[in-house]
């Protein structure tokens, strides 16, 4: 290709290496501002907010909604509203900066471009996340853009919006609720120990899992595959060898640590009892 | 004719009926927050942890149903004297632009984190009694993101109890009120169930989203073993509560033994009064008065507020029922433990 041949159209090939991660705070403030949209809007149009970690990778961790109008052909965005809330926002959070912008329609339209540009202005290379809340292709897609210039030769063509990897993560605590956040209503929250038997229902039947896996192999009904092998014999090795007497103890000694704490609680509660009815109780005159 | 005059009245009297008896407020059973509020102030309290955090509800009050639909922090405040207005600014600016985006602009409480399960302090109650004097019902979130560590969702819905509020705006804490009302220190604070909905677009696109994973990280941290840390923090904070219980009991051992010797000290005056009394009349003059108002043993003392001992205890139960929660975990981790070693 020869360089600087001003009729060659000069696509930037290379990848721009970049990936997105969206926590999922972002996505139900998305839905929600989608559903309470006014009446003659059509999509919702918002501000990403986040931090760009030092590999590259955008972090998006919040987001807000900015009213917009688009009506025959005209763009309008309510920029004072766009900074006051970005004010508000740092002052709550001043790590959190622009990162880029978002839309409830499924691709990139031709309005957006006009919209991109205006954050471009805010933050180099904003990231442009679009949220199908519109389910067009009969399931959720979240797609994340960045704008490439496309120039032929020294001049500007056109923008090109290239797709950029997603990641939907999730902090330990959001995790923790998932299961509720997924459903449509629940009833209560679970207690602690209620968890603590969903854990422990869900590592039995991964261990049901991995025993039939290996019968069928044993039996010859699955694929041999040295690989997973290996790793169930890591995993069975990894439990500690101990001879059973001192494992007994080891055992014996964990539980009496916590007899001994449920003791001293329950003992302090009786304690909070008596005391409460001396207090109250007690008159002299 | 009269028929329908009748019925016509009839439909009178219980619009009446139904004016009058709005002031009747059905009282409040169970708290609606949708996922999106949950997560926010998961990550606000996570975000600034160890510090603690405050924010408002927003929501709709309906029925015997709190529902919180949305929430936005507060952001740090510095002990400064100017930094009030700023504040009281950027809670209108963010009703403002929240309305605009039509978020319910309503009120209906205000949300806190809290290290290792310490909320309660008188600050809590003025804030309530703050809040409860402009809405009508309001409540309190309180978020420990200490315990979520553990594996376990720590969100918890807290309203003052109406016959606390009587007391508190009486502002007397003696024991002859408590007992009359027959309020214990587990009467103050009324904790509220907690439902959650989400919208069906949301759920529609979380389980989309969502790899079918058998197992999530969560489910590794729950069955982790080392919660030694967070039992200790806990027993130290619950030591150091102890200690504060014990300074309030002696505040009130003091008491009792001041009004015990001034009981004394009045008894003796009277018999002293007394036996003036008796030498007068014999000599035939007036006797003195029995009592005398300006006699400083004859001062009232102040019976100290019971309102901390009562604030401590609550807090003593709190630590105690976590201890207790987490002992129960761990019960199940040494028995799993041992099964698999029998293995």
């Amino acid at each position: 290709m020869a360089a600087g041949d001003s009729t060659v159209l000069h696509l930037s090939s290379q990848t721009t290496g970049l990936t997105a991660r969206v926590h999922p705070l972002v996505i139900f403030n998305v839905c929600d501002s989608y559903v309470r949209r006014p009446d003659q809007a059509v999509r919702v149009i918002g501000t990403l907010l986040g931090s760009v970690l030092a590999d590259g990778t955008v972090e998006i961790r919040n987001c807000y909604a900015v009213p917009h109008n688009e009506s025959s052909g005209q763009i309008a965005l309510d920029v004072e509203y766009h900074h006051n809330m970005l004010l508000s926002h740092q002052k709550v959070n001043p790590k959190e900066v622009i990162v880029g912008w978002y839309s409830t329609c499924f691709g990139v339209t031709s309005g957006s471009v006009l919209f991109h540009e205006f954050y471009s202005r805010e933050v180099s290379n904003p990231v442009h996340l679009t949220v199908d809340t519109g389910f067009s292709n009969g399931q959720a897609s979240i797609k994340a853009y960045v704008a490439i210039n496309l120039s032929l030769g020294d001049r500007q063509l056109a923008a090109q919006f290239q797709e950029i990897p997603l990641d939907l993560r999730m902090v330990e605590a959001e995790r923790v609720g998932f299961d509720i956040l997924k459903k449509q209503s629940v009833d209560k929250l679970p207690s602690d120990l209620e968890g603590m038997e969903a854990s422990m229902e869900r590592l039995l039947a991964l261990i049901d899992d991995v025993y039939k896996y290996v019968d069928d192999v044993v039996e010859g009904r699955a694929p041999t595959n040295n690989n997973i092998g290996r790793f169930i014999a890591d995993a069975v090795a990894s439990i500690p060898k101990m001879t059973p007497s001192a494992f007994d103890k080891l055992v014996n000694d964990g539980i009496q640590d916590q007899l001994l704490l449920l003791y001293l609680s329950s003992i302090t509660r009786t304690q909070l009892s008596l005391a409460e009815k001396l207090n109250t109780a007690a008159q002299i005159l | 004719m009269a028929n329908q005059t009748t019925a016509a009245a009839a439909v009178a009297r219980s619009f009446l009926q139904a004016a009058s008896s709005e002031d009747v407020v059905p009282p409040l059973r169970v708290v609606q927050i949708e996922g999106l509020a949950i997560l926010k102030i998961i990550k606000h309290c996570k975000d600034l942890s160890p510090s603690l955090v405050t924010g408002q509800l927003l929501g709709l009050d309906v029925g015997s149903v709190l529902e919180v639909t949305n929430c936005f922090p507060f952001p740090m405040r510095e002990e400064d004297d100017e930094v009030e207005a700023e504040g009281a600014n950027y809670q209108l600016e963010m009703m403002r632009c929240l309305r605009e985006v039509n978020v319910d602009n309503n009120t209906v409480g205000w949300y806190q984190s809290t290290l290792f399960g310490s909320y309660q302090t008188v600050e809590l109650i003025e804030t309530f009694m703050n809040y409860q004097e402009n809405i009508r019902r309001c409540v309190c979130i309180i978020y420990d993101p200490s315990r979520s560590n553990q594996g376990v969702l720590a969100l918890k819905a807290l309203k003052l109890s109406d016959s606390f509020m009587d007391l508190h705006r009486n502002n007397t804490f003696t024991g002859e009120k408590l007992r009359e009302k027959n309020l214990s220190w587990v009467d103050i604070f009324e904790e509220i169930p907690i439902k959650v909905s989400n919208s069906s677009l949301i759920s529609a696109f979380m389980t989309d989203l969502e790899a079918d994973l058998p197992v999530t990280q969560c489910d590794f941290d729950r069955l982790q073993f080392s919660s030694s840390p967070f039992v200790e923090r806990n027993m130290e904070f619950l030591i150091e509560c102890m200690d504060d219980m014990s300074a309030e009991q002696q505040k009130f051992q003091f008491y009792y033994r001041n009004l015990s010797r001034q009981q004394a000290q009045q008894q003796a005056w009277i018999q002293k009064r007394r036996a003036e009394n008796m030498a007068r009349k014999a000599a035939g003059e007036e006797p003195l008065p029995e009592e005398d108002p300006l006699n400083p043993i004859f001062k009232p003392i102040p019976e100290p507020s019971r309102l901390d001992s009562f604030l401590i205890t609550n807090q003593i139960a709190n630590y105690c029922n976590q201890v207790n929660g987490v002992a129960g975990q761990n019960f199940n981790r040494l028995y799993l433990m041992k099964a698999l070693q029998d293995d």
